[in-house]
């Protein structure tokens, strides 16, 4: 049976290398264009199209191929270039729009010059130009789930094939079921879905779980506002998650097996649909799979996008076509989940995983990481962070080294504020814990969580009540509205920090905000209600001289909210004769002074902004002071 | 037959039995607005039902849990009744509280809770605010108070039980949640003249009969 399996394997393996060979035969330079949402939501459609028109114009024979998610999100859209005959290795583009990629055209494919100036490396090692994995954003990433993301073509299962792909299962299928499990077990590996349970245990309980028809559910809901990393793998990678779903399945005995996307993710259903198809084609799924006795189908389920569904209860009652509310457990999914079935829920990154442990083995997982955290964590970085994107990091590298080495620090020389991690109901850590190791564990002691990877950095500029406010204002808005204290609770502790926020603060208000959050951490029924008090608690214990400052002294240090806040104009600053602000107030709050100078009418100005932003650089005369009374009088002309 | 202690008090109960009805069969009062005992899949949503179990880090709710022999059962104590008060004044925060007008007055579950937990109908230290909700008034047979409801779901489940499908839904998320009657009008259609399971299982009169208001 072993010895058919890896012959059907090998046939499949040669069979994909015949026909990436031949594609590369194909005389002319191959254009590769990251063309995931993110690169779309750039350009990348019209950045595809001005070459496409190139090409043609100058009729020259080449390839354009569409490949997924690199992760540097920051330099988007980009385009890899491999153009054999010019002498220089693969080349990577950044920020490549269509008028630059006309000239790219002509000037690397016609002239021979690749345009230093566009180019942020190469892909391979060579003598001409700087390698883009000797950069710190690759150097100290370690890739395991991104690896192949945004290098292959995602809709061509030959091209991951090529690329090592399935050969994980193919290893899984001379192992029997209980094997696998054992493998996953010494991997180590712990869910990436937030919670962090070990993953091998979990197989192993829905394995031994009394009950026919075992299924096997990916959670692709994802949810989080900011993270989309499980998206951009589905649309960059799609076969490496059918591999870890397959070998996932014949570990537990499961016969199907559920894709739970969100409907909002088009694309990402797209490609794992096409993917599905493509496998079934090659026999890598359905019925006796490589040969073997085990059958195996997979169906793409588009559920409603709300975030509470992404709470594995929840999912299930959505797939059976009820409202996504959580069930109390225990009975947990792989005792009875999906129709009462043992039920295993993995996050993408976690099956994502699972092919490669497969191949080099649980021992080599556990090696990378740290003890209690092996393997790599994926995060989606976005906020005052000047290479935002995705990174995967070996577990256990610190904030500091995450932040400010790999994704190059704070932009505009401002100073680092906060970051918060693990999604709306992660926790706000400041400063001083930019020393923390990113485990599940560090990351839990300090208040925050390592969640979905959503990571937002704030610098000096954001205002740390008002970061609160706007995370609780989501959660409150997604709870489910099942029970009292999310429901109720969040609703209160929004209150209370609105107020706040206004300048209405209390005495009293913050015991409170503590308290309530406590208690609903303590009272509620899932996991959404048990996180979402996350941002009020940490931003409260680390930035609590900012809370004070608003409830006492009706200040926001950082000047965001509006009611706390004044603009005015530096008379000292302001050109005469200049008016470039007047036109950009909405409510003609700005007003000329007897020496021609401007003024902002306190009683009128709604607090937008707008006039700082017209003030031009060199006058840079609008400013903003918290408190309002701060902001002295300015006397009108008169007339 | 398991020995369980609740509140110093021996008990014997018979193996696998909730562990709240234990209790309220027994005469030790625990709070709870969201228990059916015939229904399987506990609702767990009002979170009133707060114990402490010898071995148990933390409270936990007795409708979700079976009677184990050699339990040890606390009811009262403060962690205990915080996270009840706190329950409870959160659902007074958004109630309106207008006993004299309402149809449960006397028989109301929220007033025997008040009582036993010795607070008041209005929230300290709560802001108390109304949503301000669109609801459907519509229906031929039934009218629904959403400033009464607390959202414990029996309304739905004894629906669905008695005519095969449910007729209600929570709707909207959120502090928005309501109960909402699916927008089907037709009255020939609706078993509910017949029916009336939900306004009869409804703890706080916050579906009744239009007949009745
Ligand atoms: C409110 C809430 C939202 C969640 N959303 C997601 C999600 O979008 N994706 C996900 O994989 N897990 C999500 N989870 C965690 C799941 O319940 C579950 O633990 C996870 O899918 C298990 O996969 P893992 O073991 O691979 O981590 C969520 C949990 C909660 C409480
Ligand atoms: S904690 Fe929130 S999301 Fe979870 S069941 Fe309760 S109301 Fe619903
Ligand atoms: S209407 Fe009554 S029974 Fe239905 S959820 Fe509201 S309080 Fe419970
Ligand atoms: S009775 Fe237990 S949570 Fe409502």
């Amino acid at each position: 049976m072993k010895m058919e399996i890896n012959q059907a394997f090998d046939k499949i393996c040669k069979d994909a290398d015949a026909h990436i060979k031949r594609l590369s035969l194909i005389k002319g330079p191959r254009i590769s264009i990251g063309m995931a949402t993110c690169g779309i939501a750039s350009g990348a459609i019209d950045t595809k199209k001005a070459f496409e028109e190139a090409l043609k114009e100058q009729g020259i024979d080449g390839q354009i191929q569409t490949v997924g998610c690199i992760g540097h999100c920051y330099a988007e859209p980009v385009v890899i270039i491999d153009h054999p005959d010019s002498g220089f290795p693969p080349i990577f583009y950044h920020h490549v729009t269509p008028g630059k990629a006309k000239m790219i055209v002509q000037s690397f494919l016609i002239d021979g010059d690749p345009l230093f100036e566009y180019l942020l490396g190469a892909t391979k090692e060579n003598e001409l130009i700087p390698q883009i994995y000797d950069f710190p954003r690759f150097s100290q990433e370690k890739r395991i789930i991104l690896q192949k993301c945004g290098i292959i073509d995602p809709e061509d299962i030959n091209a991951y094939i090529d690329e090592g792909g399935y050969s994980g299962l193919a290893r899984a299928f001379q192992l029997a079921p209980d094997e696998i499990i054992s493998e996953i077990i010494s991997s180590g590996i712990r869910g990436r879905g937030g919670a962090g349970f070990p993953t091998g245990k979990k197989w192993g309980f829905a394995r031994e779980a009394e009950g026919q028809d075992k299924i096997m559910i990916l959670n692709a809901d994802e949810g989080d506002p900011g993270a989309y990393m499980d998206r951009t793998i589905l649309e960059s990678n799609p076969h490496q998650i059918l591999e870890g779903m397959i070998i996932c399945a014949y570990a537990i005995g499961a016969g199907s097996a559920i894709v739970y996307v969100r409907s909002e993710y088009p694309r990402a259903i797209e490609m794992i649909s096409g993917a599905i198809s493509q496998a079934e084609e090659l026999g890598l799924l359905g019925n006796s799979i490589l040969g073997s006795s085990f059958d195996l189908k997979i169906s793409v389920f588009k559920g409603s996008g709300a975030f509470v569904c992404g709470e594995e209860t929840a999912l299930i009652q959505s797939l059976e076509g009820e409202r996504g509310m959580p069930q109390h457990r225990p009975p947990y999914p792989v005792q009875h989940g999906l129709g009462n079935r043992p039920t295993v829920i993995n996050n993408v990154k976690t099956i994502a995983s699972v092919p490669a442990i497969l191949n080099n083995g649980g021992d080599w997982y556990r090696s990378i990481g740290t003890k209690d955290s092996p393997g790599t964590a994926v995060f989606s970085i976005v906020g005052n962070v000047l290479h935002a994107g995705l990174v995967e990091i070996p577990m256990g590298v610190d904030l500091k080294t995450l932040i400010f080495d790999i994704c190059g620090g704070i932009p505009d020389k401002k100073k680092f504020k906060a970051v918060q991690i693990g999604g709306p109901s992660g926790g706000c850590l400041s400063s001083d814990f930019l020393d923390t190791p990113i485990d599940f564990d560090s990351l839990a002691g300090a208040g925050a969580m390592i969640g979905s990877g959503g990571m937002v950095v704030l610098d000096e500029d954001n205002c740390m009540v008002n970061i609160a406010r706007y995370f609780l204002e989501f959660t409150q808005n997604e709870s489910c509205g099942k029970c009292t204290f999310c429901r109720i609770g969040t609703y209160h502790l929004l209150r209370i920090l609105d107020r706040i926020t206004k300048g209405q603060g209390r005495e009293g208000d913050l015991e409170q905000l503590k308290t309530l959050s406590e208690t609903i951490i303590e009272g509620s029924l899932c996991g959404l209600g048990k996180t979402a008090p996350n941002p009020v608690l940490t931003s409260l214990r680390y930035f609590r001289d900012e809370y004070e400052a608003h409830v006492l002294e009706k200040r926001c240090p950082a000047c965001v909210c509006r009611s706390l806040t004044a603009f005015y104009i530096d008379l000292d600053k302001c050109a005469r004769g200049c008016d470039a602000c007047v036109g950009s107030c909405p409510v003609d709050a700005i007003f000329t002074t007897k020496n021609r100078k401007k003024g902002v009418d306190q009683a009128l100005c709604v607090k937008c902004g707008e006039c700082q932003v017209a003030c031009p650089p060199e006058y840079n005369a609008v400013i903003r002071v918290s408190p309002p009374e701060k902001a002295p009088i300015i006397e009108k002309s008169v007339n | 037959m398991s020995k369980i202690i609740v509140d110093e008090q021996y008990l014997e109960i018979i193996e696998g039995t909730n562990l709240l009805q234990a209790c309220l069969e027994n005469n030790i009062y625990i709070p709870n607005l969201c228990y059916l005992k015939e229904r399987k899949e506990k609702n767990a949503s009002c979170r009133l039902c707060f114990v402490e179990i010898e071995g148990m880090p933390k409270p936990v709710t007795s409708c979700t849990l079976d009677v184990e022999d050699g339990m040890v059962v606390r009811t009262d104590t403060p962690a205990v009744r915080r996270l009840q008060r706190t329950a409870f004044q959160l659902l007074m925060s958004v109630h309106e509280v207008d006993c004299a007008h309402c149809p449960a007055n006397k028989k109301c579950e929220l007033q025997k809770i008040a009582r036993f937990l010795k607070l008041g109908l209005k929230p300290k230290g709560l802001d108390h605010s109304l949503r301000e909700l669109e609801t459907d008034h519509d229906h031929p047979f039934l009218e629904y108070f959403p400033h009464r409801c607390v959202l414990c779901g029996k309304c739905i489940y004894v629906c669905k039980k008695r005519n095969g499908r449910p007729y209600l839904t929570f709707a909207g998320r959120g502090l928005d949640t309501q109960i909402s009657f699916f927008g089907d009008k037709d009255p020939l259609k609706l078993p509910c003249a017949e029916c009336l399971a939900c306004t009869l299982i409804c703890p706080v009169a916050a579906i009744i009969a239009k007949t009745d208001t």
